[in-house]
């Protein structure tokens, strides 16, 4: 899986800084991604945390500082180059087409196919059940290879496409606020869903503003504010309650301490 | 608070969904089979109220041939609907197109030629189409009803406004070829538009450019962000709405073995009926080729209907419209599950089970 040294982190920013005109938006940012690991980052709104993954994925470029992917110094930013690279996003809206059954979605637009671009589409309805039922835990009878996005459910939604990006191999999965809007059921689902993210040996970087949600599934903390980061913790170093306490002084006092 | 709605309503859509799965989505899934049954039972009842007529071979015969122009618009334009686009410039191909090739054969006998020329206008028209709607980014409702006007009115002008006397064409192999009478009966361009219409259905759900045309239709966003090259998929559609308009056009030409400037008004709004009554969804992401083929003799078959069994044939288009209504009605409780449960429900299927 890991095609490189393993003592090399999978993701690595180095002095980050990216500004909007007159507006800094990070400022000197050091923020590293090991292997199989969950990174939950945290912060208010405006802290930074869109800009920061916007980098990652390659929608902007930093104004200044490095970042390298698997030791590799990524010099050309773009959404189809960190795709290429292994750097996958699951956004909320944006994945899957509603009225298409599953299995084209998991294969849109990187289809398998024969001679003159024609479908295996035999292999993808096999492929993509496996995926659901194995690789996803998918048990209901309702939900099968044929069955149209929009009788999914949020929650479903969101496992589909997380499905979909660990079978494409991607080794580094940005999840953006996956659980926003959701049920807590259906946020359970997600959480499950995370959680085999970290089965398969990936890694993903985890945005959310709710720390109950994401401390039970996430390895590592890292909290942003007004485009800093203002700590990192490992989990075996803090519990949910102490986190909650720091972000709440965060807010008040601008200080973890 | 909204996404919470949702997941709870999907949820409870889906128990009477499941109920009803084994009685309707096992006949649903045949595709176009509601329309199959309508054009059965509208050819049933013209049999009863007109034997005379409608047991006799020679209208068939009649409609395989007035049928196919049609027929391969409406083919084309279930693509460009699939893709959430529209295309209100294909009647002027139908003009264009046998303006160039009955010019070209009047003037200098060309047949081949005359007719890979006409079916580059067509493509040309089609990547004007899709040059305005991608890179200037209009509308295309109003980028083809613009550009519809332009060529029916260049095609118009170019003619002088006369029609084409190109009776000589019945000599030559081309006319054979394309509109020939198989056994002194059977019209050869039905067989055109059924090979059109099957390689259409294969490109429709078995090819990748079939797959993108589905989620361009269904959500740009989303066929943008799994990579699809949105921009290219428009054009590329409007190209084949293009030269298959040309196509249809030519036949009409040849069959005809005139070329008349307003040959091509007429054809949009049944050809855009047959579409709908086929089932392709005005909202793109859908559409069905095997719906457009019978939704086309459904409205091919209704004139020539009403006025055998002796009604005036005035009444043609308040069928139409009657058809167009009722069918879309079904299409609509046939693809809202909700709906569909009521339906259901109507019918007793609980009962069943």
């Amino acid at each position: 899986m890991a095609d490189h040294s393993p003592s090399v982190p999978l993701l690595s920013m180095q002095n980050i800084h990216k500004s909007f005109g007159e507006v800094d938006v990070l400022q000197a940012i050091d923020f590293n991604v090991t292997d199989n690991e969950i990174i939950a980052l945290v912060g208010d709104n405006g802290a930074g945390k869109s800009t920061l993954i916007k980098i990652i994925t390659g929608v902007h470029p930093p104004t200044s500082g490095d970042i390298f992917f698997k030791g590799q110094k990524i010099t050309k930013h773009s959404v189809s180059r960190s795709r290429s690279l292994g750097i996958e996003t699951v956004y909320q809206e944006r994945a899957l087409a509603d009225q298409q059954t599953l299995w084209r979605n998991v294969f849109a637009g990187r289809e398998l196919t024969r001679k003159f671009g024609f479908l295996k589409v035999k292999e993808q309805r096999a492929e993509t059940q496996n995926l659901i039922r194995k690789h996803m835990g998918f048990t209901s009878k309702a939900i099968n290879t044929e069955s149209m996005v929009l009788s999914l459910s949020g929650g479903e939604k969101q496992g589909v496409a997380i499905g979909r990006a660990l079978y494409f191999e991607a080794d580094l999965i940005i999840l953006d606020e996956p659980t926003m809007g959701l049920s807590l059921s259906e946020t359970k689902k997600v959480l499950d869903f995370v959680q085999n993210i970290k089965d398969q040996g990936k890694s993903a970087i985890f945005i959310s503003h709710n720390i109950y949600y994401v401390y039970p599934v996430a390895d590592r903390f890292v909290i942003l504010d007004r485009g800093r980061i203002a700590g990192e913790f490992c989990k075996k170093d803090i519990s949910q309650d102490e986190l909650v306490e720091k972000m709440v002084r965060l807010a008040r006092t601008g200080s973890l301490n | 608070m909204q996404t919470n709605l949702t997941d709870t309503a999907a949820e409870s859509i889906r128990q009477p969904e499941e109920e009803i799965k084994t009685h309707i989505t096992k006949w649903g899934r045949l595709e176009g089979l509601p329309i199959i049954l309508v054009f059965c039972g509208l050819i049933g009842v013209f049999m009863i109220a007109a034997p005379k007529t409608f047991l006799n071979y020679h209208i068939y015969m009649s409609f395989l041939s007035t049928v196919p122009p049609p027929l391969i618009l409406g083919l084309g334009l279930t693509l460009i609907i699939a893709s959430g686009e529209i295309d209100l410039s294909f009647p002027s191909i139908i003009a264009l197109s046998g303006f160039v090739f009955s010019f070209l054969f009047k003037n200098y006998q060309w047949t081949w030629a005359a007719f890979a020329i006409a079916l580059l206008a067509g493509v040309m028209v089609g990547l004007v189409n899709g040059l305005i709607i991608t890179k200037i980014g209009m509308p295309s409702i109003i980028a083809t009803l613009s550009t519809g006007f332009l060529w029916t009115g260049l095609t118009v002008v170019f003619s002088g406004g006369l029609s084409y006397n190109i009776a000589p064409l019945e000599n030559e192999f081309i006319y054979e070829f394309f509109v020939h009478r198989l056994g002194g009966i059977f019209p050869v361009q039905s067989l055109w538009a059924l090979a059109i219409a099957v390689v259409l259905w294969f490109i429709l759900n078995k090819h990748a450019f079939g797959e993108h045309i589905l989620f361009l239709g269904d959500n740009r966003q989303v066929a943008r962000m799994v990579g699809v090259n949105t921009d290219w998929v428009v054009i590329a559609v409007f190209v084949l709405m293009g030269v298959l308009s040309a196509f249809a056009g030519l036949l009409l030409t040849i069959e005809h073995t005139t070329f008349w400037a307003t040959q091509g008004s007429g054809f949009l709004l049944i050809v855009m009926a047959a579409v709908f009554i086929g089932g392709t969804s005005i909202f793109g992401g859908q559409g069905t080729i095997i719906g457009t083929f019978f939704g086309s003799f459904i409205v091919g078959s209704i004139e020539a209907g009403i006025v055998a069994t002796g009604v005036q044939g005035f009444y043609t288009r308040v069928v139409v419209g009657l058809v167009l209504l009722i069918a879309i009605s079904f299409h609509i409780f046939m693809e809202k599950p909700n709906k569909r449960a009521l339906l259901a429900d109507l019918l007793k299927f609980k009962k069943i089970q």
